[in-house]
């Protein structure tokens, strides 16, 4: 079934600088049992953007009317614990479309790509400038290139290339699916089941 | 202190590639294996999303036969007979029951006399074997490693391709061999073992490696202090964690009654046996602690790097940092505790045995040795949830629970309970827990809550005191 496809995005950021941030952080267990994929932005970050007695917690920075886009400039280990894919479904249903971060958790990373989310693992010192770079200045825009693997910081002209594993970026430029890919290959995954036995 | 050892034979191999590749049914140029799984767990939480896209798809399962599955997660500790209360918890659990019958998938559901956490169940019956590839919509899939297998956390998406086709489309993870020298002295348990290793190489030390556990101290444990240690292998950021099959497995096997497809348990051991790393493979990361450098441990922190002895004092700042980051300082503040604090004698408010680290038979008889002929501390709520029917029923045969109800304390019906909260077992805004389980992050007991992991003996002391208190005190 196809998905959105990501080719090119140009776009403002908001940025978390925290290290460490776990799902647990990105969507709390509680809202965990849905059945459905839909509606988990309104829960993104719940616990951090909203008190107690459930206002907005005008210190955090998806309220700050200042950060707005489709990119999130995250902090180191962004991602880490538990595996619900829920987390990366709550940051695309809220609308980000690219995470950036010096290193992901790996769960996170494969979940993310698994649903058109792009994760971007740039240089930690870069990181930090471009976080600088976005509080001073809220409108400083990134462009990130897919097919050619290129970050770019827009007003200073920074650039860097990133890396990400050649199958999944035919799956994101094209809007491909897992799914359909291991279906037409049925007769291979058979083979192997026979040869198995045979061993 | 680690150190880095650096010796190589090219030809040999090291256990997760016997496995790895022995599982690809196809590599994908310059990308990915796609790689079969012979073992699938799901769960009510993370499964319903996988079965909505094979309808949508109109596609059937594949091979039902490889999959099983529990309802454990958001399930009620109490009354498990009655319809559970929480509307969408309910729904959850009766969606993965209908998913189940409509694909043949065989289902140890609430109420059934075998089910339990799933990563307890599958290893006590016999589903976890040596040589599998293992996965499961649960980060702490990473357990069953202790059999020699390799088992991770998938994401739903993944837990969809493993339903439609039995495979998963991943590239194969660098390899870090971690070796613990020496034997661990008197308190110290599996639980501590992991807790430092997690606060030497921090939450995400281990981050794009799969860990092989092995030297003494390693191969000293029993299969469920094993699965402990594999189990927080997750929580320094590891794909997984592995320990090389030995005697100690094969009797735990041989005393399962039955395993399917496996007629003759013996000539399966024999193959069972070439499952280890040649001597002089190359590892990307090789690291060496010694088992006397460990003490009982506690979290200080809200993540499960943030880990110290029990008689320590709270470090100024993250390790290998001069100065505290205002992440180090976050977490700090969250918990209420200062740089520098000491934690022993800290009143305790909760304390949680249970979850798949630390809710095996084991657990429960340490804990009860410290808790034996002693009274629970008025001021502690206990929360004591095995991991499973059977452990629950284990319990009863070995009289731990009349141990329990005479210290004062009630044994709950087996789930994942307050590890992530998903049910009422709710630790209280502000509230100090210690708790058995594999994760401290901000709320992740229920919102506000205040956790400090520790093993059941560092928790049985805390729950007998009422304070932080150093276990081998008690033993």
């Amino acid at each position: 079934m196809p998905k959105e496809k990501f080719t090119i995005l140009e776009s403002t950021c908001v940025p978390l600088p925290l290290e460490n941030v776990d799902t647990d952080q990105i969507i709390p267990a509680r809202f965990l049992s849905a059945t459905s994929r839909e509606g988990f932005g309104d829960n993104l970050f719940r616990d951090w953007r909203y008190t107690k007695s459930g206002e907005k917690n005008s210190d955090f920075v998806l309220n700050n009317s200042r950060f707005e886009g489709k990119v999130l400039v995250a902090g180191k280990n962004f991602g880490s614990g538990s595996s619900r894919e829920h987390a990366v479904w709550a940051i695309f249903d809220y609308g980000f479309r690219a995470v950036v971060s010096s290193f992901f958790a790996d769960i996170f990373m494969n979940n993310s790509l698994n649903n058109g989310l792009l994760p971007i693992v740039i240089p930690a010192d870069l990181l930090s400038n471009l976080q600088d770079l976005i509080r001073k200045d809220p409108g400083s825009k990134v462009h990130i290139d897919l097919a050619n693997q290129t970050f770019t910081i827009v007003p200073t002209g920074e650039s860097v290339a990133f890396s990400i594993n050649p199958y999944k970026k035919e799956c994101m430029l094209g809007g491909l699916d897992d799914i359909d890919f291991l279906l037409a290959i049925k007769d291979q995954i058979i083979s192997y089941e026979e040869n198995k036995k045979r061993v | 202190m680690a150190t880095e050892k650096n010796h190589t034979n090219l030809e040999a191999k090291t256990l997760y590639d016997k496995i790895w590749d022995s599982h690809v049914v196809r590599s994908i140029a310059g990308g990915p294996d796609v790689l079969y799984i012979d073992r699938h767990y799901i769960h009510e939480v993370t499964s319903p999303q996988a079965f909505n896209g094979l309808k949508e798809r109109g596609i059937s399962v594949f091979r039902p036969g490889n999959t099983l599955a529990t309802a454990d997660h958001n399930i009620p500790t109490r009354d498990q007979h009655l319809p559970i209360r929480d509307e969408l918890s309910r729904n959850q659990v009766t969606r993965l029951s209908e998913n189940c019958s409509k694909y043949g998938i065989e289902l140890f559901g609430l109420n059934h006399s075998k089910n339990g956490i799933v990563h307890v169940i599958g290893p006590e019956l016999g589903f976890t074997l040596p040589g599998m590839t293992i996965v499961c919509g649960d980060s702490h899939t990473s357990t069953h490693g202790a059999f020699g297998t390799i088992a991770f956390g998938i994401g739903t998406s993944e837990v969809e391709m493993v339903l439609a086709a039995q495979c998963i489309i991943q590239p194969k993870s660098k390899k870090m061999r971690i070796s613990i020298n020496g034997l661990p002295g008197k308190g110290v348990t599996s639980k501590d073992i992991i807790m430092y290793v997690i606060s030497e190489i921090t939450t995400g030390g281990a981050t794009g490696y799969f860990v092989e556990f092995s030297g003494q101290a390693i191969r000293s444990l029993s299969m469920e202090a094993r699965m402990t240690i594999c189990n927080m292998s997750i929580e320094m950021g590891a794909r997984g964690g592995v320990i090389a099959p030995d005697e100690t497995t094969f009797n735990y096997l041989r005393k399962i009654p039955s395993i399917r497809g496996i007629d003759d348990i013996e000539a399966a051991i024999d193959k069972w046996k070439t499952l280890s790393t040649d001597e002089g493979a190359k590892f990307d990361r090789e690291l060496v602690f010694e088992a006397s450098d460990i003490n009982p441990m506690i979290t200080y922190g809200t993540n499960p790097g943030m880990g110290m002895s029990v008689d320590e004092a709270i470090p100024m700042a993250e390790k290998n940092s001069s100065e505290a980051s205002p992440s180090f300082l976050k977490s700090l503040n969250y918990m209420g505790f200062k740089p520098g604090m000491s934690l022993l004698g800290h009143p305790v408010d909760y304390v949680f045995i249970g979850s798949c680290t630390n809710g095996r038979i084991e657990d429960f008889r340490a804990f009860a040795g410290i808790i034996k002929g002693r009274k629970k501390s008025d001021n502690v709520t206990a929360l004591i949830v095995p991991g499973s029917k059977l452990v629950e029923e284990q319990m009863a045969a070995e009289g731990l629970i009349e141990i329990y109800t005479a210290a004062g304390f009630e044994v709950r019906q087996p789930g994942c309970s307050s590890c992530l909260a998903m049910n009422e077992d709710k630790i209280p805004q502000g509230k100090y827990a210690v708790s058995t389980s594999n994760r401290n992050f901000e709320g992740r007991q229920g919102p506000g809550s205040r956790t400090m992991l520790a093993s059941p003996l560092t928790a049985a002391a805390a729950a007998i005191t009422g304070r932080i208190s150093d276990p081998r005190e008690f033993l």
